[in-house]
């Protein structure tokens, strides 16, 4: 048998072809799931509001229609439900059958949920296309060094995310139901990530806080990417916060995996 | 080959009574119960046996078959499968094995059996060509054409167990743990798996560890079965020698054609059945050739036919010895 890299490497192109088709089985729950993330379109109505007469905290209007367009579409670039699916699977049973095929889980869920970005990309394009019509175009960025890190950046989000939500859904070997842990991450990623307003509206001390936290390279880093003008070393010191926490996020998932699987009661059958 | 020295798996399982008061009382007090589903088993498969793993429900032959696949943790003892340990689930080893559970399918739920086919094909690395040649082998004898473009989830039970089959045979296993592979299938599909497994097993040198609630398919398939009963092995051998020691009798069945007297049939045996003409006698091994010679002689009964006893009623006779007298 090949080593487990070339493996996974032959397989990716079906792990990835069997996910596209995973995500359209369902088309219409598909839209549905992905229009919900409206929270950026609220929070765009009220700054803006806050912000029509004269700038808040250096933000004109424009400023946050380009934030929270930019919002819209990293979110919807990274987010994902693996947490849910991995601790249904826990309680179920489900994952017996996975734990069967000689492939990484965490590469069978990532190729699975790698998989809908091109779908996601639908709702994301046309933000992406609004936004550069509307007011907040002259609130984007225009340099080349920051556009071509773009990508990468967003990458680095996605696999954070998914890192992060795979561990949450891994404690479902400990505690079987894991809705109580993934909401309370959305609430401290909410805060810490920029989701609801812009790190530099928070607090000081919480500001500060979020630092040291993986959320910001979750989701500000690619929106100050798109909407801020960096200096190279700013852009330096983000994508290495984003690297790092990659790194760090896929070794948690790793390592709170291979704990908790030693737990698994393969209920069922 | 197969083997398990001393093999204990424990559950601790939360136990509450029903009702509101007991629900919120499990908010701060729970009770645990430790559940010893498999209780020190021992045993050993070689390449190539066909061995049947039978017990009562809830007596841990699922367990057992759970762990030999590395799907569950032992709680302590040793298992070796083809040579690997089975929880570390090795590449080498998940390419050799396989595990079908008739209550649990493998197959992507929304998407139609082709894909998981495909999926396996990519994961277990099997060549396009051997691929392709082991699912038309499959879909002939299983009758799989008309069910792999169908979304899994519009499967009969029937139709996705044979679809679940062939999933797990596709990558060529030389191992088979198979859990209820024939439940919900019809009598005729039933009998061609069973074929199927048989020659599966001859084919490829495979071993093959089947439970099953049809007695049918363990006596057809199983010249060896391991019997365990709450966790523990109470039996493990040859299949006949297994029903001549538990229930040494005959099953006699044969018409009469001509009326006789219901106490000279009495008289050759307990009488187990009777439909009109047909009766159904147990008689000792012993006065068979006496009891027959009467019989065909004498009482002119026609369509005789002499069997061991049912598999379910030795294994009922056992599990009940086991237990021990009723409190």
């Amino acid at each position: 048998m090949r080593s487990a890299p070339s493996r996974a490497l032959r397989a990716l192109p079906t792990l990835l072809r069997i996910g596209v088709a995973e995500t359209v089985a369902y088309r219409a729950e598909f839209l549905v799931w992905m229009l919900t993330s409206t929270m950026p379109l609220i929070m765009l109505g009220l700054w803006t509001s806050v912000a029509r007469e004269a700038p808040f905290q250096g933000y004109q209007a424009k400023d946050y229609v380009a934030y929270y367009l930019a919002n819209m579409i990293v979110r919807n670039m990274t987010g994902n439900w693996v947490a849910w699916q991995i601790s249904e699977e826990i309680r179920t049973g489900v994952l017996s059958m996975r734990l069967l095929r000689p492939i990484h889980p965490f590469l069978a869920y990532a190729s699975s949920h790698a998989a809908a970005l091109p779908f996601r990309s639908l709702i994301a394009l046309p933000i992406a296309v609004i936004l550069l019509l509307s007011s907040g175009a002259s609130s984007l960025t225009t340099d080349p060094l920051q556009l071509a890190l773009l990508l990468p950046s967003l990458a680095l989000a996605w696999l954070i995310t998914f890192g992060i939500l795979f561990a949450i859904g891994c404690c479902g070997f400990w505690i079987t139901q894991t809705f109580g842990v993934v909401n309370f991450y959305y609430g401290v990623y909410s805060l810490f990530s920029g989701y609801l307003l812009p790190l530099d509206h928070l607090p000081y001390w919480i500001a500060r806080i979020a630092e040291y936290t993986p959320f910001p390279s979750m989701l500000y880093a690619p929106i100050a990417l798109m909407t801020k003008h960096l200096t190279t070393d700013q852009v330096t010191s983000l994508l290495l916060h984003q690297g790092l926490w990659a790194v760090g996020a896929v070794a948690i998932a790793v390592v709170v995996w291979r704990a908790g699987v030693r737990r698994f009661e393969a209920v069922g059958g | 080959m197969i083997r398990a020295n001393e093999l204990t798996k424990h559950f601790k399982v939360h136990r509450r009574p029903p009702g509101f008061a007991s629900a919120l009382k499990s908010l701060v007090h729970r009770k645990y119960e430790m559940v010893k589903a498999v209780d020190g088993v021992t045993f050993t498969i070689e390449r190539g046996e066909r061995v049947g793993f039978l017990g009562p429900n809830g007596a841990g032959k699922t367990t057992t078959l759970k762990v030999l696949s590395g799907l569950l943790h032992p709680t302590s003892g040793e298992v070796l499968v083809a040579g690997h340990v089975p929880f570390r689930r090795e590449a080498a080893l998940l390419g050799k094995i396989t595990l079908v559970m008739g209550q649990k399918s493998q197959l992507i739920w929304d998407l139609p059996p082709a894909e998981t086919y495909a999926l396996n094909r990519a994961v277990f690395d099997v060549p396009q060509q051997e691929f392709a040649k082991t699912l038309a082998e499959l879909t002939e004898l299983l009758e799989l054409a008309p069910l792999l473009d169908k979304p899994t989830r519009q499967l009969s039970l029937g139709e996705r167990m044979k679809c679940e089959l062939a999933a797990a045979l596709l990558h060529r296993p030389t191992t088979l743990f198979l859990d209820e592979p024939t439940i919900g299938l019809d009598v005729a599909m039933q009998v061609a798996i069973r074929d199927f497994v048989r020659s599966y097993n001859q084919r490829h040198e495979a071993t093959v560890l089947l439970t099953s609630h049809y007695m049918d398919d363990v006596v057809a398939l199983c010249p060896r079965i391991i019997v365990i009963d709450q966790g523990k092995l109470i039996h493990d051998g040859d299949l006949r020698q297994l029903i001549k020691t538990m229930d040494p009798d005959k099953r006699v069945s044969f018409t009469l054609v001509n009326g006789v007297d219901p106490n000279e049939i009495g008289k050759l045996g307990i009488v187990l059945s009777r439909d009109g003409q047909r009766f159904t006698v147990k008689i000792s091994e012993r006065d068979i050739p006496d009891a027959v010679s009467h019989l065909l002689g004498t009482l002119k009964a026609a369509d005789l036919a002499i069997e061991d006893p049912p598999l379910e009623d030795v294994l009922r006779v056992m599990f009940g010895k086991h237990k021990g007298p009723a409190a």
